[in-house]
């Protein structure tokens, strides 16, 4: 039998690709039940149409993670109060597929939906260490000799080790920082700008997981005991 | 016209509307979602002082908008916005005669901007030449992921748009305003992706493309856009309240802006009745960059001036009492609030 615990951590492990955090620290997670070998679990999101896409991948992670706890045998996600939620619901329940959930509309797989926010996600943790490095005193002529080595121990350098190894790029001390999404130096006078664009993906991030949060809040007043503080960043 | 520390500003909203999302007009629940959506932004994003009773938000009317602009909010000019929203409404979101009927008693104030829908085709071509002349229209606002039918948007650069754009050039609508939002549908065609504003406006030199929410939750994409084509403009709807909730992301959001954009491309809208006018222009005009945040420049006063309504001004040529204009030789000095 599947512990609560068991379950809440296996839901750690399924991130809002466009927000780059878990479902449970974003309080996404509404409700779970366990029953026997049953687990039921209900999803929320910040308005009735946020990108069904998104949610559906969500949602079948969640379903995916919960899925393989030992014990877990009959495991049901539902995503509430969406403009899709019948469509992803039934997708879900039929183990349908992102195609075989949204027919026509979904053109490519949720393999490359994934990849893209993967990017955005390491472009913006590289701006975050790069960033506190020149606010504590670097001089940009010497980013673009930053090496992994270099960076100061602490989450976000955690977080940018953790965002390149998804990427399948190299961890070596030895390794740059300033990279593009296949882990290639940019030329040195591209530095600058490069840093400039890795900078508006990065607010781009953050500020959409401000809206997401507060407007979660905002439509499900309790839920704001279910979210976690934002974490420490640059900003 | 806003006075703050003896500085006169000129205002122009350049992003109203006039809507209707009352039960009767609600065509399905979709209808229902989507004025709660807005009222949820409105709740989150608002003071408390300045959150309206949900039945206030579904309907304004035109005296309170009047009221809410022009004598409490200190705007000299708006310019309406319209989304159909045919798919979730009855008689539209927007209210066409409504706002049109209110731009012609007060022609010095308001500018009434339609709506097209490419995937009308040749009839929707047509009944655009009609609107043109009916409206007078200088400027368009188009909702890309507006439902029709099976479709869930469309694209600016698909071959019916395309024939819009070139009639628009043709009748002298010269201002487009693209709404780009938060991400929806399947993401591989998702209607507010904002590639397709890059194509139009490169083959489009003579007509302005004012990205509302300036892209977010895609700035990236959208500043690299407007950064290489130069009649492409940030229209601060949705993006300006950040101000009084999260301060520090709304100076990230000015200073990119304003760093891959320039001064004169950045215009403010309240999004009425999303929020109201007042607190924003106030905000606005007190705000300024954290000083720890040495990446960005100081704002000055002239940006605001320009940004709160001078370069709307310009686009739409609206005219701008000479005591409200900025000198020809602009001060860089910083803000003096």
């Amino acid at each position: 039998m599947v512990t609560e615990e068991q379950a809440r951590r296996a839901l750690d492990t399924v991130i809002d690709p466009e927000l780059d955090e878990p479902i449970t620290d974003l309080g996404f997670v509404r409700s779970l039940e366990i029953s026997g070998a049953g687990l039921t679990v209900h999803l929320r999101l910040p308005t009735s149409f946020c990108s069904p896409n998104f949610a559906y991948l969500m949602a079948s992670d969640a379903r995916d993670a919960l899925s393989a706890l030992p014990g877990a045998d009959e495991v049901a996600v539902f995503l509430d109060d969406h403009h899709d939620s019948d469509l992803i619901n039934r997708g879900l329940a039929a183990d349908a597929g992102y195609r075989g959930t949204f027919g026509d509309e979904a053109e490519e797989s949720l393999d490359e939906l994934r990849a893209i926010f993967r990017r955005k996600a390491h472009t913006a943790a590289m701006e975050r260490v790069l960033t506190a490095m020149l606010r504590a005193g670097l001089p940009e002529e010497k980013l673009h000799d930053v090496v992994l080595g270099d960076l100061p121990p602490g989450s976000s350098t955690a977080a940018l080790l953790r965002r390149r190894e998804a990427l399948g790029l190299s961890t070596e001390p030895s390794s740059p920082v300033l990279v593009d999404d296949e882990g290639n130096q940019y030329p040195r006078e591209e530095v600058p700008l490069r840093l400039r664009m890795a900078r508006s993906v990065r607010i781009s991030i953050e500020g959409n997981a401000h809206f997401c949060r507060g407007l979660l809040r905002t439509r499900y007043p309790e839920s704001g005991a279910d979210q976690s503080p934002v974490k420490e960043k640059v900003s | 016209m806003y006075t703050k520390d003896g500085e006169n500003y000129f205002i122009v909203d350049a992003h109203i509307a006039l809507w209707d999302a009352r039960p009767e007009n609600q065509r399905n629940i979709h209808g229902k979602q989507f004025i709660d959506c807005f009222y949820d932004y409105h709740r989150n994003l608002s003071p408390e002082s300045e959150v309206w009773p949900y039945e206030d938000y579904l309907y304004q009317g035109g005296q309170r908008l009047m009221k809410d602009l022009f004598e409490d909010g200190y705007v000299d000019h708006a310019i309406f916005q319209p989304a159909h929203l045919g798919a979730f409404y009855h008689n539209g979101f927007g209210q066409t005669e409504e706002a049109f009927a209110l731009t012609r008693a007060n022609p010095d104030k308001l500018t009434y901007n339609h709506c097209w829908d490419p995937r009308y085709e040749q009839a929707g071509l047509d009944q655009l030449r009609r609107d043109a002349e009916r409206f007078g229209l200088k400027g368009c606002k188009l909702y890309t992921a507006e439902w029709h039918g099976d479709s869930r948007g469309y694209k600016l650069d698909d071959y019916w748009s395309r024939k819009y754009l070139e009639t628009a050039q043709e009748l002298g609508i010269r201002n487009i305003h693209v709404h780009k939002g938060p991400t929806i549908r399947p993401l591989d065609r998702d209607a507010f992706d904002v590639a397709d504003v890059d194509k139009v406006a490169t083959d489009f030199t003579e007509l302005n493309f004012v990205v509302e929410h300036c892209g977010l939750p895609r700035l990236e994409d959208f500043c690299w856009i407007a950064t290489q084509e130069p009649n492409v403009h940030a229209g601060l709807a949705v993006a300006i309240p950040f101000m009084h909730t999260r301060p520090r992301y709304f100076a990230q959001i000015i200073g990119e802006l304003l760093y891959w954009l320039d001064e004169d491309r950045i215009q403010f809208s309240s999004d009425y009745a999303l929020w109201t006018p007042r607190w924003l222009i106030e905000t606005f005009v007190d705000f300024q960059i954290p000083e720890d945040m040495t990446e960005y420049a100081p704002l000055t006063t002239a940006q605001k001036k320009k940004i709160l309504g001078l370069n709307a001004a310009a686009m739409y040529d609206i005219p701008v009492p000479a005591e409200l204009q900025l000198p020809r030789e602009e001060p860089q000095a910083v803000a003096v609030a």
